[in-house]
């Protein structure tokens, strides 16, 4: 166990670092000077050298990276070119709200997904089963800006009872989040009910039947509960790729999180602030997905560490 | 319905009607001489939608044409070859998940000032993964069947093996991702050219008609409202085409 431990946290580092130098390389690649940007439209040539040599940018690519990887060895991520400030301070500013966007997205789709799809699997091929994967299957069709900008008519400009976007209490924070669960509610509904089904065309649930086990606890006991194994690989996903900032529907509503940061980064070719953006987004996923494959063994004894 | 845009289409899609808008300078609302109303340049919403799908479709099919081709090559090549090669390929498919998609779509899209095949190619560039891993698992265990050896037996070739007999056996489920990634695809595309850095105008593309009216979208929601159902419903035929074709296809499947 912590042999597989060590292990996955050393391929886990390697990915991370992988992502950073492919990102850097891509950067520097690109046909974009920001040096050119930083200096304004109407700088001179001395100028934008100037800016060029201020930022460093007038060395060779290696030298630049291996800089940047020392800083990030020490949690350094280097200074923003536009905002002149730390790069570290501005995602962590950035990480509370997209953490609680995070989360409440996927609360919303595990409460609109799981129910819905349960209800589908038990009362297979009824009408309410079709209607309810209908409306999965159109939930995960819908683009999420879409979902956003008719929630928003509806419910900040035709019935106003919620604000029209903008970062705060509840309020603020149940729009954007139910825009992320419709969407990808549908998912959780359409995997859950193939997976329940399947659970319980399980022999053991025959048994469990046999044995003259009610519905109630058939259910709760012994089918969910292996049914749930798929969707913690898709909450996990969620998990690492909305802290990447959930660009769309941060745009869409206004909030401040780290979408947005890194969005306006990409529209100024601050490089230091989407390197950073991106590593950070980086290390959630792979954190994600090693926590999922860390809960496997614990909720099916059948699945084993290796 | 794309392919046939210049005569489905009521009028240019980029012609400004004098009578496209109210004498406040403000768009149409659908009914009347045009169908779906006007947008804020009092141009016909129905022909830019006739005429977006055009954009929508072609980067999508292009994109996903692009991402199924390089998925089903790596997942091919590493589920055969195994060893290093395959370590390496499926490592680096590892790698690519870790990337957040939408923000290396974007950064690519917005620094390379797109056009149509500049935004397929991101698109594909970020979609292939998934395809890579449905192949190499396949792969996988197809070459563990006893006919791929008897073939190797018989002294076939590593290339007649895979074209002759692992690529047919691929071939269902390359066509499913074929029709499943599509809905995908045409929702990224519809999301980049949302933010502004997909498909540019004057080319009308239906997430560009949004990004184009979302400020307005209180006083005239129709703009809004008629490209997002064409992309909901695109999105979702492909995809419904998609689970038909696999259930279709896939005889373990009930």
């Amino acid at each position: 166990m912590v042999t597989y431990l060590i292990q996955r946290l050393a391929q886990a580092l390697l990915v991370v670092w992988l992502v950073s130098v492919i990102t850097f390389g891509l950067l520097y690649l690109l046909p974009a000077d920001p040096a050119r940007l930083v200096a304004g439209r109407s700088a001179t040539a001395e100028a934008v050298e100037r800016v060029r040599n201020e930022l460093g940018l007038d060395r060779p690519a290696i030298e630049r990276y291996l800089r940047y990887l020392g800083g990030l060895v020490r949690g350094d991520l280097g200074r923003s070119y536009q905002q002149r400030t730390e790069v570290r301070d501005l995602l962590a500013s950035r990480a509370i709200p997209t953490l609680v966007l995070t989360l409440a997205g996927v609360l919303c789709e595990l409460l609109i997904g799981l129910p819905a799809g349960i209800l589908a699997a038990l009362r297979r091929g009824s009408i309410l089963d079709q209607a309810v994967m209908l409306l999965a299957f159109t939930g995960a069709a819908a683009p999420q800006f879409v979902l956003g900008l008719l929630l928003l008519y509806a419910f900040a400009y035709r019935w106003p009872i919620l604000p029209l976007g903008g970062y705060g209490g509840l309020e603020h924070l149940l729009l954007p989040a139910l825009s992320l669960g419709l969407a990808g509610g549908g998912w959780y509904a359409r995997v859950m009910r193939s997976s329940l089904l399947e659970v319980l065309s399980q022999d053991y649930i025959r048994t469990a039947r046999a044995k003259g086990l009610t519905q109630r606890v058939i259910l709760y006991r012994h089918a969910l509960r292996n049914a749930a194994l798929p969707v913690i690989a898709m909450v996990s996903s969620d998990l690492g790729v909305f802290m990447g900032g959930v660009v769309v529907v941060e745009s869409v509503f206004g909030w401040p999180g780290i979408g947005q940061l890194t969005w306006q980064a990409i529209q100024l070719v601050d490089i230091p602030v989407i390197l950073g953006a991106v590593t950070f987004t980086a290390v959630f996923i792979v954190l994600a997905n090693l926590l999922a494959d860390l809960a496997y063994p614990l909720l099916d004894p059948r699945v084993q560490y290796r | 319905m794309a392919l046939l845009a210049p005569w489905l289409a009521p009028h240019s899609p980029d012609q400004q009607f004098f009578e496209g808008l109210t004498l406040e300078g403000k768009p149409l609302p659908p009914g009347g001489p045009f169908l779906l109303g006007t947008d804020l340049l009092g141009r016909d919403l129905l022909s830019r939608l006739v005429w977006g799908a055009r954009a929508s479709l072609l980067v999508g099919v292009v994109a996903n044409g692009v991402a199924v081709l390089i998925g089903g090559l790596v997942g091919l090549a590493a589920g055969y070859f195994r060893g290093w090669i395959g370590a390496l390929l499926m490592r680096f498919t590892d790698v690519m998940m870790a990337f957040p998609a939408l923000l290396l779509a974007i950064a690519l899209a917005a620094i390379l000032r797109p056009s149509l095949w500049i935004v397929a190619l991101v698109i594909a560039l970020v979609n292939w993964v998934q395809v890579a891993r449905v192949v190499y698992a396949q792969t996988l265990s197809l070459a563990q069947r006893e006919y791929v050896e008897a073939a190797r037996a018989l002294g076939a070739t590593n290339a007649r093996i895979l074209l002759r007999h692992l690529l047919p056996h691929l071939f269902p489920t390359l066509l499913v991702w074929g029709s499943l990634g599509l809905s995908t695809t045409v929702l990224l595309e519809a999301a980049l050219s949302f933010l502004g850095v997909g498909v540019q105008p004057p080319i009308p593309s239906w997430g560009g008609i949004i990004n184009e009216s979302q400020s307005y979208f209180t006083s005239a929601p129709w703009l809004v409202a008629f490209p997002g159902a064409a992309i909901l419903l695109t999105s979702l035929a492909f995809n419904l085409l998609g689970e038909a074709l696999r259930e279709a296809l896939d005889p373990t499947l009930r």
